[in-house]
């Protein structure tokens, strides 16, 4: 993916008194989600602020009340002056066990879809997915470039409880269950990895504009990470991918 | 030390809540009604961002295992001392060994209970506030045991504080346009600002739903950062507004902002409350 160095037209958006709102044309774009990051990556430098990032938006909230001209003005001229460098995004292969016993809908989802559990497996781990939004859940990833094969609306009714690791097709997306919760999308498998821990250094290593793709293991493998995850000695550091 | 007798209908240990983490989807949290947990705190001398215990409905029942002075902020409830009744907002000193019993909620809705020094539970990413999956439980239970601060027994104040808490009989709430305000109707903006709408049956830390409607809507729109405060619309013109374990991003057009002092109102609010949106600039 190659920076954008041609600047956009944001919309800056007085959210509250103590947030703005920077919105991107309304699309899904590596090029907009790439000028988030390094718009995002100057502010955090800079302004009292933390940051939400998703798709084409990037929210600033600051502790206090601020003077949204001049805040304003103070952003527009940090964001001529960002850079794209120091902003690569990390590459994360995640563990996937691929079965109907831990993903419920698998079979019915194959059925539907007029695909082996082979084809399924294959088109959902072939593709590089771009982490477009965390939210929903603490390290729920909202994951983009999911083949077009795959697409299918969300259940009309969500389950109560969705186990944890629950890996699911919603829409034109793919994700992850961090943790147990309710949820509407179809679940094809189930990746035993902790991808949030609020524990940790780093609660939730992967970020927005990351990528990601899925790996199918065995019932052995998805056992043996199990473990490790249980006794702690689990890393996420283990999932980064090496250019 | 504190232990919990009875935990109460849903009581939780709330501090300013948790910043710099909504990047990875962790929820601000925070006193629901900010204003009044902050209000307990200073009427103890605390650092205004203390934690406290937030109390919902049915109130707890508590033995306290250290010498400490207490008070009540909020919603209001029967408080009694080893039996004997204790006044809401007035501080008065719990020895170790005594038992407070917090009654149901006569007014308002959630009820701030202070102790001297702040409620000392874990902290966890920089913050106190109860949250499930991230401090480890996500609401008081039966023989909990809570950390607090000694401190001395000061003698009872005799101060008879004459006080309104507005925030329990207001029931305006005022609004900024959200970010999608634009893609209202002309006849949705006037129903918004004409209607009085009443709380529904489903209203918690996470979001308060409205019983009224205004009209189905086809937005289409990608997931956007949400704040607390937030009035969301649904496809079936249901009205959502995100209170301060809200999740931090949502589909939903967001219509309106609460301010926050709109948010404390709010959540001084239950089941069939009437409230009206009161729109600024």
């Amino acid at each position: 993916m190659h920076p954008t160095e041609s600047n956009f037209s944001l919309r800056f958006f007085p959210y509250s008194n103590s947030a703005i709102l920077i919105e991107w044309p309304e699309e899904i774009s590596e090029a907009i989600l790439q000028d988030i990051r390094a718009f995002k990556c100057e502010i955090d430098e800079q302004q009292p602020c933390e940051s939400v990032m998703a798709y084409r938006s990037l929210l600033l909230i600051y502790k206090k009340k601020i003077d949204f001209k001049e805040t304003v003005k103070t952003l527009k001229k940090i964001y001529q002056s960002r850079e794209f460098l120091n902003i690569k995004p990390k590459q994360w292969k995640i563990p996937v066990l691929y079965n109907n016993k831990v993903g419920w809908d698998l079979e019915a989802f194959c059925t539907q879809k007029k695909l082996s559990p082979t084809d399924l497996i294959r088109l959902h781990t072939s593709a590089v997915y771009r982490v477009f939004a965390i939210g929903f859940l603490p390290g729920f990833m909202y994951l983009g470039g999911l083949d077009q094969k795959l697409w299918t609306p969300r259940h009309s009714k969500p389950r109560a409880k969705v186990p944890k690791g629950s890996v699911g097709i919603g829409g034109q997306q793919t994700g992850v269950y961090p943790q147990e919760s309710p949820g509407g999308w179809h679940l094809i498998g189930n990746a035993p990895v902790q991808l949030f821990d609020a524990h940790r250094k780093k609660p939730c290593p992967i970020s927005v504009g990351d990528t990601v793709r899925f790996s199918s293991i065995s019932e052995e493998e998805h056992e043996l990470i199990n473990i490790q995850v249980k006794s702690g000695i689990f890393q996420m550091k283990n999932l980064l991918e090496h250019a | 030390m504190l232990k919990v007798i009875h935990p109460g209908f849903y009581t939780t240990i709330q501090d300013a809540g948790r910043f710099g983490y909504r990047d990875i989807g962790v929820p601000v949290s925070g006193y629901m009604d900010a204003f009044a947990a902050r209000f307990a705190n200073a009427l103890l001398g605390n650092h205004p961002d203390d934690a406290v215990m937030e109390i919902s409905l049915k109130g707890p029942t508590l033995k306290f295992g250290i010498n400490t002075r207490a008070v009540t902020y909020g919603a209001e409830a029967q408080l009694k001392l080893d039996g004997e009744i204790r006044a809401h907002f007035i501080p008065f000193p719990i020895k170790a060994g005594q038992t407070l019993e917090i009654g149901n909620i006569e007014k308002g809705a959630r009820l701030y209970l202070a102790l001297q020094g702040g409620f000392q539970t874990e902290e966890i990413l920089g913050s106190r506030s109860f949250y499930p999956e991230i401090t480890h439980s996500a609401k008081l239970y039966k023989n909990q045991e809570l950390m607090l601060k000694e401190t001395k027994v000061l003698p009872s104040g005799n101060a008879h504080l004459k006080h309104d808490n507005k925030i329990l009989t207001t029931n305006l709430l005022a609004v900024l346009k959200g970010p999608e305000y634009d893609c209202l109707t002309a006849e949705m903006r006037k129903k918004i600002i004409d209607f009085t709408f009443h709380v529904g049956h489903e209203n918690n830390r996470m979001a308060y739903k409205l019983e009224e409607k205004l009209s189905e809507n086809k937005v289409d729109m990608l997931t956007s950062p949400t704040l607390p405060g937030t009035v969301q619309l649904t496809p079936s013109g249901g009205l959502m507004i995100l209170m301060r374990d809200a999740q931090t991003t949502g589909g939903y057009p967001r219509i309106l902002q609460l301010t926050e002092a709109a948010i404390n109102i709010l959540a001084q609010k239950r089941e069939g409350d009437g409230i009206r949106f009161s729109l600024l600039n």
